[in-house]
């Protein structure tokens, strides 16, 4: 959550209450809230070590609030951050030891193993599928995201069918 | 509700091998299947499984070796081709990954075809089409030819097609399979809201995107049913769907 934060005040300043709407909205329904003490947690640690700074902005009714800008620092921090291509993602490394492993344990059988998971991954993409449909049509940012985790779903599902026609060649 | 109305298809002990140049290849080795009023199944598995061919033994378009296969409780075991044909304008309408619009014909011309073959009068068929075109995005296309229009355009005319004398039963033959991420998404759309209109499918399919939109999905293996499996639509254990979603540091 920290540079997504940071990125969002490369904008402006903003108080933490902002900057869990802009996200939300950004990033539509699909994606799972960060609650605003997270967030307001997070804003913490990035003004200790010096990446934002924080003004107390008084209000007639209400409590101040904190109206946090971008230092210098925190937008080094976020060129760095730009400057970086990410990790690739992962092989689903839990699952494949436990596949690999199950013939010696007689525990489970291989076949049925894959099967299981499999349906596990149907039904996430059943509702994956159910949030795109309810996604705001013209939120572009929102669609990449649930697209983008049906893709990956794909990958490990067919990843799942080679795992199948593999190994039942040889049983 | 009797069985005969609660079960659209049936079939039990299909078997179908190709021979062609070299060895024989086992595309269905024993297939029992039942399908009831108004689900939507899924058929996935690699290429080259048979799921295809199992597709179009249920069509009627190929004669399994072995096994039997009922219609509404109906067993087509004397049906000829031509009985076939009949049904595929009836019961069972089908769309395949290329499309198979007759390109010489419009838009409109390929939507009515069906509903005139089978004796549907005229200006009903044209009103059939009218309104099935309207609801599938293409007002205004009647008169393009199939070669004109973008490949999920062509998909919907042949889903109009299909759907044109109201079938009891739907096949799709991978009818993503040659369209884009945006073209693919529509006809998951599209067959969803039939689907909820009470239209039985069967779909077969490699695409699990595709393939998650069906309730019923069917695991399909070197001829054989390996695993069928309800989606429940019941977020999984763990994380579920905010583990794939959340997007961490």
């Amino acid at each position: 959550m920290r540079l997504p934060l940071l990125a969002l005040l490369a904008r402006g300043p903003a108080h933490g209450y902002e900057l869990k709407q802009d996200l939300e909205q950004l990033l539509g329904s699909a994606y799972p809230q960060p609650n605003v003490g997270q967030i307001y947690v997070t804003l913490g640690r990035l003004e200790k070590s010096g990446l934002i700074e924080g003004e107390d902005v008084e209000q007639s009714s209400r409590p101040n609030k904190k109206v946090y800008h971008l230092t210098d620092a925190g937008r080094e921090a976020l060129r760095a951050w730009y400057e970086e291509t990410a990790d690739e993602p992962r092989v689903r490394d839990e699952f494949f030891m436990k596949l690999a492993l199950a013939p010696q344990t007689g525990l489970a059988d291989q076949i049925a193993l894959i099967n299981k998971q499999r349906r596990q991954y149907l039904n996430t993409m059943r509702q994956l599928s159910k949030l795109a449909a309810a996604e705001d049509r013209d939120n572009r940012i929102a669609h990449l995201l649930i697209e983008g985790a049906m893709l990956h779903l794909q990958a490990d599902l067919d990843w799942l069918e080679r795992c199948q026609e593999e190994l039942e060649e040889l049983q | 509700m009797s069985e005969s109305t609660a079960e659209v298809l049936r079939a039990e002990g299909l078997v179908k091998t190709h021979h062609g140049e070299g060895a024989p290849a086992h595309a269905v080795r024993g297939v029992d299947l039942r399908v009831a009023r108004g689900e939507f199944v899924a058929i996935t598995g690699p290429s080259g499984a048979g799921k295809s061919t199992l597709l179009h033994l249920l069509g009627g378009l190929q004669r399994p070796d072995a096994g039997s296969i009922w219609l509404d409780g109906e067993c087509t075991d004397g049906y000829g081709e031509a009985r076939w044909a009949v049904e595929r304008r009836k019961r069972i309408g089908i769309v395949f990954q290329f499309f198979n619009l007759v390109s010489d014909l419009s838009v409109a011309d390929n939507v009515e075809l069906p509903a005139l073959l089978a004796g549907v009068p005229p200006r009903k068929a044209r009103a059939e089409r009218e309104e099935l075109l309207a609801e599938l995005g293409l007002a205004g296309k009647e008169r393009s030819m199939p070669g004109e229009l973008s490949g999920g355009e062509q998909q919907r005319v042949a889903l109009a097609r299909a759907l044109v004398n109201h079938p009891p039963l739907l096949l799709a033959d991978e009818p993503a399979g040659s369209l884009d991420s945006k073209g693919t998404r529509e006809v998951m759309r599209l067959l969803s809201r039939f689907h909820r209109r009470g239209q039985t499918i069967l779909l077969v399919t490699h695409d699990a995107r595709l393939a998650s939109a069906a309730d019923r999905v069917i695991s399909f293996f070197d001829g054989r049913i390996a695993d069928d499996a309800e989606l429940d639509g019941v977020p999984p254990r763990g994380r579920g769907i905010s583990g794939v979603l959340e997007l961490k540091d």
